[in-house]
């Protein structure tokens, strides 16, 4: 471990291998440390193990067809990849956003209490507060404050994604992970998705896979790049796209391939 | 040779088999509507109040057909009672949780086999289990639960399709932010599902309740001085009465007839109704 101690490390990924039964995307001894109150960028081609990587954080992958998995994931004293983790618990503690705006076939207000009611949160006042607290902090509240009780389905893409963002956060995650995010999004979104996913990691750990290479470098306080179910390189964001020490970290960065 | 694209020749042929399809469309639905106005006119006459909540008299060539309405009530009640629960219960299991293998196919495809076996099977197995075996004799509970052995495959297939088209990414997401199996088909699969449930179970117990050979041994009766007291006595149902006062009473006045199919339409007709409404307002409602 080089980069142990210091920034504060939240999450640490122990020669972690995974492969799915059809063979498909997996994941090859990965060895990487998540940095709190940071974004943690994974970039890389497609196919690359981001996903996977991110789905097992918070044991999703529990649903997918899984024939092998190996290693250690560290998070807040435990190994989370135990059978005994309540896995419930800590899908509010590492929340995920996917690329594609799902919205839950509800009203605004109910797409966010949702989880929030799951937790055992029954009092209206708190809910309230909770979803209010939410929507300000995914910067959706001043466009929907006055339509709380209208089906979440009529707002925009960009919305969506700031709605989904908020049903994350409502849970007060310790972890908010992100799927390629805007690469359903038109520009403007996705600048305001990224200032406030920058905004908000004061408070929050951000893993995000990028969905180009622009954005991974934009946003990037710790970079890791994925290839092929590997990972190549990873370390300071900076230092990764100014000056990789990887020349395949290289040539993917300067688009010779991808 | 000419290569000049000529299209006129294509749009008469596309005009022909229009013509064709209207045709043959309209001939196919001219009978049903030729019969549903045959029977209005021929029965309206007949269904009077009187008619309606009257116990049939002189041999049944006269009176009403209430115990008959009321024997069938009771069996699509009983129909419902023993089919909805189990029939859910299987769809969950076979969308939420069955693997998709082997044993999960064959189970389907036995479902789709057990909606083509004629109801007169059905009847004769409800008579041989029911009956017989478990001692119910012929009673409203024997043929109930004939009846609803046979409308469990049709609740199980639609609600089971109800559920699996509500998309996958709502049970990630909810999965995603807390929610157990388990809540997630509670409070997501089954609310999104219900109208696509509630067809199904309408269109089954439509179906069970104009059937006449799964009651005929189970629970039917010819002809009873009285309503039945308890599920364990025999009743009178509309669709065997129509049987039995089209084949089985002579000098039976022909209005009389026409009167009770009119009541047995009117019953099944309007259930198929109430299931294109409510398809059509979730359809309306869907967010998805």
């Amino acid at each position: 471990m080089v980069m142990n101690a210091d920034p504060q490390e939240k999450i640490l990924i122990k020669d972690l291998t995974l492969r799915y039964s059809d063979g498909n995307e997996s994941l090859r001894n990965i060895n990487l440390s998540i940095k709190a109150n940071a974004v943690n960028v994974l970039f890389g081609p497609a196919n690359g193990g981001k996903s996977t990587l991110l789905r097992t954080l918070n044991r999703l992958n529990d649903l997918t067809d899984v024939k092998e998995l190996q290693g250690e994931v560290w998070f807040n004293g435990r190994n989370l990849l135990e059978p005994d983790v309540d896995v419930i618990e800590l899908r509010r503690k590492i929340g995920i956003v996917f690329s594609r705006p799902v919205v839950l076939p509800m009203t605004i207000f109910e797409n966010i209490s949702y989880g929030l009611i799951l937790s055992g949160i029954r009092n209206r006042i708190t809910l309230k507060e909770r979803v209010q607290e939410a929507l300000e902090q995914a910067v959706l509240w001043d466009e929907v404050y006055d339509r709380l009780d209208t089906p979440a389905a009529d707002l925009s893409g960009g919305q969506k994604q700031r709605l989904c963002l908020a049903r994350s956060l409502a849970l007060k995650p310790d972890v908010i992970m992100l799927d390629e995010p805007t690469s359903a999004l038109d520009p403007v979104s996705t600048t305001n998705i990224e200032d406030l996913l920058q905004r908000i990691k004061k408070e929050i750990t951000i893993i995000l896979a990028p969905h180009n290479t622009q954005q991974a470098a934009r946003m990037a306080d710790y970079a890791a790049f994925f290839l092929q179910g590997e990972l190549i390189e990873w370390g300071d964001g900076n230092q990764i796209f100014a000056m990789p020490r990887n020349k395949k970290t290289q040539e993917y960065i300067e688009g010779r391939f991808g | 040779m000419n290569t000049k694209y000529d299209s006129s020749n294509a749009r008469r042929k596309e005009k022909i088999g229009f013509a064709a399809l209207t045709v043959l469309s309209t001939l196919t639905v001219l009978p049903i509507i030729a019969i549903l106005i045959f029977i209005l006119i021929q029965g309206m006459p007949t269904v009077t109040w009187e008619f309606l909540t009257g116990f049939p008299r002189e041999g049944m060539r006269a009176g009403g057909i209430f115990p008959a309405i009321v024997g069938t009530f009771y069996l699509t009640i009983g129909t419902a009672l023993f089919s909805i629960p189990p029939g859910i219960a299987a769809a969950i299991y076979l969308s939420e949780y069955a693997p998709d293998k082997g044993f999960t196919r064959a189970i389907r495809i036995a479902m789709i086999n057990l909606a083509g076996i004629p109801s007169v099977v059905y009847g004769l197995f409800g008579l041989g289990v029911f009956v017989i075996f478990l001692q119910f004799g012929t009673s409203i509970l024997a043929a109930s639960l004939t009846l609803s052995i046979m409308t469990l495959p049709v609740i199980i297939s639609t609600a089971e399709e109800a559920m699996r088209a509500v998309p996958q990414s709502f049970r990630l997401i909810s999965i995603s932010v807390g929610a157990t199996k388990w809540e997630t088909i509670w409070k997501i699969v089954l609310p999104q599902s219900l109208p696509g449930i509630i067809t199904g179970i309408i269109l089954g117990l439509q179906r069970a309740a104009g059937e006449t050979a799964p009651i005929l041994f189970t629970g039917a009766a010819f002809f009873l001085p009285q309503m039945p007291k308890s599920p364990m006595d025999a009743t009178m149902a509309l669709p065997y009465h129509l049987f039995v006062i089209s084949t089985q009473v002579p000098g039976m006045p022909i209005q009389i007839q026409y009167g009770t199919v009119l009541v047995l339409l009117g019953f099944v007709l309007s259930m198929e109704i109430l299931a294109t409404v409510i398809r059509s307002r979730a359809r309306a409602k869907r967010q998805w």
